[in-house]
This record gives C-alpha cells, sequence and structure tokens, in this order.
C-alpha cells in the first residue's frame, strides 16, 4: 500500500473491438466518435478504449463497472483468453499480445491463475483432483501436485473435503475450491472475474474477508472484478472504474468516494454507506493532553483543567497507552491526598487501529463517553476520536 | 419439336466408379476381408465356446449390476426363451456381427466426432455426409458390398458400419460442442494444450452423450446386421430370410423376437452404463 511497490503488469493502450474490421472501428475512434457512432457506422462493438493502468506487486486491484462496461473483457485480455485489437500487456518483460501460442501456454502457466463467477469446477473430477488441475496440465510430479493441491485446500478451509464432487458442495464451498485450485497453482497473478458475484450476500461478506486475510498473508497480486460498488470499496486497495470500455477513475477506495472524477463516478457512489470506508484516521484528532503514568491525580487533574477535558489518557514513557482517568475520580483522589494515578486507570476503554472504518467506531462510544483512541501496532496512542467527529465526518462525506 | 433430354447415366457413373474401386483396391479389400472374417472367427467361437448357461449367467449379473433386478430378470426370461426355441447359435453369430460392426464404426466415429466438433469447416463438410448416409436406403448399402467384400458376414459388416456410424460421430461432436463454456476457459486460463483440453476436460464431460451416441448406433447395427441375412450374413436375420423364402411366419416371428429380446437387452445394458457415468 506505499509507493514504493513494484510495478507487477503494465497496460498500455490496450483496445479491443468485436468485430471483423477492427482496423476501421479503431480508426473511427481516433477521429473521436464514440461507441455508439461506430456501432451505428461499422456494426462493431468497442469493448475497450485505450486502457491504461499499473498493476503494483502485491496489491489488490479490483476493476469495477456495470455490466456492458468492458470489465470481463478488460481481464480477459490480460491472459489473452480474448484477444486484444491493440495495446500492449507487460509483464516480467514480456508483452503478452504478441506472444505465440507455446509462449502464451507458458506465459498463462506461470504468471495467471483464474478465479471464476460460476465457479467453473470440473464435475468429474473431485475437489483434490480440481485443486491439482493447474499442476497436473504443467506436468509436476503426482506427489508433490497431491501435496501443495491438499495445502491450498486447507488454507481456503476446505480441509477434510478433498474426495467429494463438486455437486456436493454449497456455493460458498464450491468457490473456495475454485479459489484453491487458483491458488494450488502458484501463479504470480491472480485473476478474480466477479467471483463472489454468484454467492448469496452473508457468504459473500464471509468470502470477502477472507479473502482480504488471504491476500495480506500471501501478498498475491490480485485482479478482482465486481460490478457492486460495496464489494470494491470494502476489499480493493485500489479501484479502477470503468465506464463503456474506457477508465473512468483509479484511485483508492477513500479517493473515489471523496474526490470523484466526474459526475458519473458522483452518482455512482451516492448510495454507498460512507461509514464503511472512511477510516478512523480520518475522524481521528490530535491528543490536546495526556497523562503521564507517573503524575499524581493533582497534576492530571490540572492537565484536565487546562484542556478542558472530562478524561485523560495516561501513557507511559514510550507513549504505550496504560488507561484512562476520569475527572471525578482525579478529584476525589487530590482530596484524598494520594500520590499516584494509576491505582486511578480505568482500562476498559475503547481502542481502534488507524485503518478500521467508522462504521465500526459508532457502535464503540460507550456510556461512558470515553473518546475513542486511534493506536498503532505498538499500542502506541496516535490520536482520539470522538463522537462528532464521527457524525461529522459522515456529514462532510455526504455532501461530496 | 422433339426435344429428347438425354437421361444423365448417374447409375453408370456410380457403378464405373465402383469398378474402379473393386479392381483397383481388391488388394486393400481382401485384405481387409481376411483381417474382418478373422475377427468374426474369433469373437463367435470364443462366445460358442462359452457353455450356454455360463454366458447367461455373465449377461444377468451384468444387468444387474449395471442396472438392476428388474432387468436381471428379464434377461434371464428372454434369454431362456431365445435357448428354449434352438436360436442360440444364430443368436450368437448375430450377436458377434454387431459388436464388431459397433466396434468399427467407433474406432472411426471418434475421431472425425472430435475433428468436426473442434474444426467448423470440417462440421461443415461432413454433416451433410451424414445426412446423405442416414437418409439412403440401407438395402442399397448392400449392393456395392459384394463386389467389394463377396457375399457373406464382411459386407454384412461393411453396410453395418456405414449405416450406424453416423450417430456415433454426431453425438460425438455434439457432447463436445455442449461442454459449458466456462469450463472450456477454466482449461485455456490453467495454460491446457489442446489435447490436454481434449483428454481431461471435454471428453469426459462428453461421455454421456458420447454414450448416447454409442447406444444409438448398436440399435442401429442391430437393425441392420438382420437386414445383412440378404447377402448372406449369418444370425437371425437369415432364420428370418430363410422363413420368409419358406413362407413359415411362424419361424419368422420366433427369430423375430429374439432379435426384440437382443435389442431390448443391449439397450437398457448401454443406457444404464451412460446414465451410471453421469451421475458421478
Amino acid at each position: 500500500m506505499t509507493d514504493t511497490q513494484q510495478t507487477k503488469i503494465q497496460v498500455r493502450n490496450l483496445s479491443k473491438v468485436f468485430g471483423d474490421d477492427t482496423r476501421k472501428a479503431l480508426k473511427l475512434r481516433d477521429e473521436g466518435l464514440n461507441r455508439a457512432q461506430i456501432l451505428e457506422k461499422t456494426g462493431q462493438t468497442l469493448g475497450l478504449s485505450n486502457i491504461n493502468f499499473d498493476v503494483r506487486e502485491g496489491e489488490l486491484l479490483v476493476i469495477m463497472g456495470l455490466s456492458g462496461s468492458g470489465k470481463s473483457t478488460l481481464i480477459r485480455c490480460l491472459n489473452r483468453l480474448i484477444d486484444p485489437s491493440e495495446g500492449d500487456i507487460i509483464i516480467e518483460g514480456e508483452n503478452i499480445p504478441q506472444l505465440n501460442e507455446k509462449a502464451l501456454l507458458q506465459c498463462r502457466r506461470r504468471h495467471f491463475s483464474m478465479v471464476f463467477q460460476n465457479f467453473a469446477l470440473f464435475p468429474h473430477r473431485t475437489v483434490q483432483l480440481n485443486a491439482e488441475y493447474g499442476l497436473e496440465i504443467r506436468g509436476i510430479d503426482k506427489a508433490k501436485r497431491a501435496e501443495t493441491a491438499k495445502n491450498a485446500l486447507k488454507q481456503v478451509g476446505l480441509e477434510g473435503w478433498e474426495d467429494a464432487y463438486p455437486s456436493q458442495l454449497s456455493g460458498g464451498m464450491q468457490q473456495r475450491v475454485g479459489l484453491a485450485r487458483a491458488l494450488a497453482n502458484d501463479a504470480s497473478v491472480l485473476l478474480m472475474d466477479e467471483a463472489f458475484s454468484a454467492l448469496d450476500p452473508l457468504i459473500r461478506r464471509d468470502m470477502q474477508q477472507e479473502l482480504i486475510e488471504l491476500q495480506h498473508r500471501m501478498k498475491k497480486t490480485t485482479i478482482f472484478i465486481t460490478h457492486d460498488l460495496d464489494e470494491a470499496l470494502n476489499i480493493g486497495d485500489r479501484i479502477i472504474l470503468l465506464r463503456d470500455g474506457e477508465i473512468v477513475q483509479i484511485g483508492t477506495p477513500e479517493e473515489i468516494l471523496t474526490r470523484p472524477a466526474d459526475d458519473y463516478v458522483a452518482r455512482f457512489t451516492e448510495g454507498v454507506d460512507r461509514s464503511r470506508v472512511v477510516t478512523a484516521r480520518r475522524a481521528m484528532r490530535p491528543v490536546r493532553s495526556t497523562a503521564r503514568s507517573e503524575d499524581g491525580p493533582r497534576t492530571a487533574l490540572r492537565k484536565m483543567v487546562e484542556h478542558s477535558l472530562d478524561s485523560i489518557y495516561v501513557v507511559d514513557s514510550e507513549r504505550k497507552l496504560l488507561g484512562i482517568v476520569e475527572a471525578e475520580k482525579a478529584d476525589e483522589a487530590a482530596k484524598a491526598g494520594k500520590d499516584s494515578i494509576m491505582e486511578l486507570i480505568d482500562k476498559d476503554f475503547p481502542s481502534v487501529g488507524p485503518d478500521e472504518p467508522l462504521s465500526t467506531l459508532y457502535s464503540m462510544f460507550s456510556a461512558k463517553s470515553y473518546p475513542i483512541a486511534v493506536i498503532d501496532e505498538d499500542s502506541r496512542l496516535l490520536g482520539v476520536v470522538v463522537k462528532g467527529a464521527v457524525l461529522e465526518q459522515l456529514a462532510e462525506a455526504g455532501d461530496a | 419439336m422433339d426435344f429428347d433430354i438425354p437421361r444423365i447415366p448417374l447409375g453408370d457413373w456410380i457403378e464405373g466408379g465402383l469398378d474402379f474401386l473393386t479392381s483397383e483396391f481388391s488388394g486393400v479389400t481382401r485384405a481387409i476381408s481376411r483381417t474382418t472374417q478373422a475377427g468374426i472367427n474369433l469373437l463367435n467361437d470364443g462366445l460358442m465356446w462359452l457353455p450356454e448357461w455360463a454366458l447367461m449367467a455373465l449377461v444377468i449379473l451384468l444387468c444387474w449390476k449395471l442396472s438392476g433386478r428388474r432387468l436381471a430378470i428379464g434377461a434371464l426370461l428372454g434369454l431362456s426363451l431365445i435357448w428354449n426355441l434352438g436360436l442360440w447359435n444364430p443368436m450368437i453369430q448375430t450377436l458377434t456381427l454387431v459388436v464388431i460392426a459397433t466396434l468399427v464404426a467407433i474406432i472411426i466415429a471418434l475421431p472425425l466426432g472430435i475433428l468436426a466438433a473442434v474444426s467448423d469447416r470440417f462440421y461443415k463438410v461432413i454433416m451433410p455426409i451424414l445426412d446423405f448416409m442416414q437418409t439412403m436406403p440401407a438395402f442399397v448399402y448392400l449392393i456395392p458390398a459384394i463386389p467389394f467384400f463377396g457375399i457373406g458376414s464382411v459386407s454384412g459388416i461393411f453396410a453395418t458400419v456405414i449405416f450406424s456410424m453416423p450417430p456415433a460421430i454426431r453425438f460425438t461432436t455434439l457432447g463436445i460442442r455442449q461442454v459449458p463454456k466456462d469450463l472450456v476457459e477454466a482449461a485455456d486460463a490453467f495454460g491446457s494444450t489442446r489435447t490436454q483440453k481434449l483428454v481431461k476436460v471435454q471428453l469426459p464431460l462428453s461421455l454421456p452423450t458420447l454414450m448416447g451416441g454409442i447406444n444409438q448406433t448398436i440399435m442401429l447395427a442391430l437393425s441392420m446386421v438382420v437386414i445383412a441375412a440378404m447377402i448372406g450374413a449369418n444370425g437371425l436375420g437369415s432364420e428370418v430370410w430363410r422363413a420368409i423364402q419358406r413362407l413359415r411366419p411362424g419361424e419368422g416371428f420366433e427369430a423375430g423376437i429374439a432379435v426384440v429380446i437382443m435389442a431390448m437387452l443391449l439397450d437398457r445394458l448401454t443406457q444404464s452404463f451412460s446414465g451410471r457415468k453421469k451421475g458421478k
């Protein structure tokens, strides 16, 4: 998710015309005609026009668009299940559109494995043999491929189902097999074509979550196609928005929502539940003041009064968060003449990571009305989120 | 004004062509004739060598395993009747011809069917030929068979193969073309070669349809083998033929009923076989 990531695939000037005289259609396109005009004049469909983007190593890139936007065509151009009409697709120095048949087979085996919308499992093969398919056709020896496939099935939680046939599994499990078949192959790029669209919503959510975790663990470069904006925003590191065969916007989920490239994107994102996308980092405020663990109740109380706080977070010398102290308790302790605030600390405080979406934060505001602490991996305090800031963020995003 | 439109000598041309084939390829036809006859003899002797009860038990067991008790009982009754009527040996001869004709037909049909499935051009060429083969009255094939292979069972097989092959080709093509597109795409996406795609995905998935084709071929072969008695093929057909010549309807029906029993057994057996495969 950093900018230092290497580029895995470069797509340059990629276009696809469905028809017999592609050159004519492309020429008209260059003269400025749009999709509908070209269709009318030549009877050919301009499926993709002048697509440019990079896929970064290890990212989960979502290509999102409505039906007819060309997203399925685009993903199929990458491994040339559909031959592009013009343009370059460069992966590790190889230009895919120019490969001959033999080199293309090798390229597909080495670089691409694919998960399909309707699973496309081989019904005559067991789960195990489905998962082995990619290895089998590459001529990997039997013991090795059995082991690799078993591991892949384990990864997707299908241990013990090796001897079942696909027809005996539920939709969600079938797609796990599809995923295992792709993972076992250990190609460098995972292509997922509407992989979860055929699943019912609950299972879909689970699968999305698992994919995110899996992807985090394995750092597998993944290109995910979907028509569902919620899904795109939920799983994508970056999103490419496609309309009528052209790219409308490329950006992170937050960028797409908060800075839509045009009216189309803005309208598109209108219905989205922003609270799931905007993160704690965005709503977070710097901490006005913290108490130190060695502070006495009097000092803590003074800091609270100074910054007009009801409670104060207590950190150690490394800014690690220890707990929270309420003003009332500090006041009582000060009157009782106690020296340390450590015994006043309430350890039951809400805390989140900076990438937590606002939707989870909202439910965390407790009766005690502590602000939510935003902490990093070493539990150092980065900032706090107060209830008002969350509402403000949601309202602000709503106006965008 | 008396135009005399000359009759097109279509028949003469065909005969000329057949004569040419017979004389030029007599070596080939004789070799085919000899191997086929040897095959017929071998299989026939093998089936005859088994005692009646052993073969009967084998068939009944097969029926039981593949289909169930009902077919097994049917087989017991049917085969007993044939045996009782003294038609056991002719039945074996007919079975031999059917088996060999079907095998030859499948061996030729399978590659042609596959080719027609993967090549649109070949598909366009072969489909009218298949139509021709199927609509031409079956008897017509008997005539050229005689100059090629002489009177007897080999000629019968030749005519039977031509008559019964088309469904095997059609169903193979159909089966492969019916394999869901996304499965073919999946096979491609993982980098399968054409052969791998065919052997690992397309053929196994078209097996039920393919078995349907084989079933049809067997049925057609059986009907043709009976007709082929007219050019000297042995078996139940020649029993019928003899009954016709002697005007003995009773004997004719006996042999005819034996053919019906065979047909039903072969049909149910092959059908249950393809059904089993589908269920998996």
